[in-house]
């Protein structure tokens, strides 16, 4: 028996168990998801920006370094660079129609999502445990 | 050559020049536009991070950078972008719980979105300013 035909499932209700278990558009989701985390943590992060604005490093590290704005922080960041690489995607396969340079761009996407995310996290926990 | 005169003389679907002005969908362009923007402005984030570890010198380089008039140009339109973004998130949010599709309920979405994120950015940087007075 042909394997694409080994179930009994009929194409139609493949495709909706796909939508109702949230993975069929799983991108459309995610990026639901991150924008309404994204709310408060934007506000936080301004409030954390306008809180340093002004102080010397020694004052900056203290702050930043503290568990509370250290979290929030993370949260920000990793938040943020998933939604925006996702935002991003969208872009590229908007406007890239070059197989080449779309599989290109869509890989400098991952790439500078992954620098982003990992050096802001290096940063802020080397902050927090002062190493 | 005959091939490519053929395909130039297809009609064409047409693009946004020749529909009316409508708010709406440059505020769609607007955040789509912040999107990207923000996408590069992180950078500055991680630069502002990596200077807190790195020590007080470097520290005070993103304190003069942030201080010249393009420093705060730059932080300014990181603000507003920002502000914006997240009140045009929230926008259409609400457009995913299938309300706020009306005619006049979408103008007045995209109109207190400008006018929110404008007043929103203003006061932000009105407390900053208070703020290093304060802390100077």
């Amino acid at each position: 028996m042909d394997p694409t035909h080994a179930t009994m499932k009929t194409p139609l209700g493949r495709a909706r168990g796909l939508g109702a278990a949230r993975a069929g558009t799983e991108t459309f989701w995610h990026q639901r998801l991150t924008s309404v985390a994204g709310v408060p943590l934007t506000i936080a992060f301004i409030v954390i920006v306008i809180a340093l604005l002004g102080r010397n490093h020694a004052a900056a590290v203290q702050i930043l370094g503290s568990p509370l704005v250290a979290i929030l922080m993370l949260l920000f960041i990793i938040n943020t660079v998933y939604h925006m690489c996702i935002g991003m995607q969208e872009i590229i396969v908007d406007y890239v129609h070059d197989e080449m340079w779309k599989y290109l761009a869509l890989m400098a996407n991952t790439f500078f999502g992954f620098a982003v995310a990992l050096t802001s996290t290096y940063a802020i926990l080397k902050l927090s445990f002062g190493v | 050559m005959a091939d490519t005169k053929a395909r130039v003389a297809r009609p064409l679907s047409p693009h946004i020049q020749i529909y009316r002005f409508m708010l709406t969908y440059v505020m769609s362009g607007v955040h789509r536009v912040t999107g990207a923007a923000l996408y590069f402005g992180i950078v500055l984030v991680v630069w502002w991070l990596m200077a807190a570890v790195s020590g007080p010198n470097a520290y005070a380089k993103v304190q003069w950078f942030m201080g010249t008039h393009i420093g705060r140009l730059v932080v300014l339109g990181f603000t507003w972008g920002l502000i914006h973004h997240t009140l045009g998130g929230i926008r259409h949010l609400i457009w995913d719980t299938t309300h706020g599709f009306g005619p006049n309920e979408r103008e007045w979405l995209a109109r207190a979105t400008i006018a929110g994120s404008i007043s929103l950015t203003l006061i932000v940087w009105i407390v900053g300013y208070l703020v290093m007075g304060g802390a100077e």
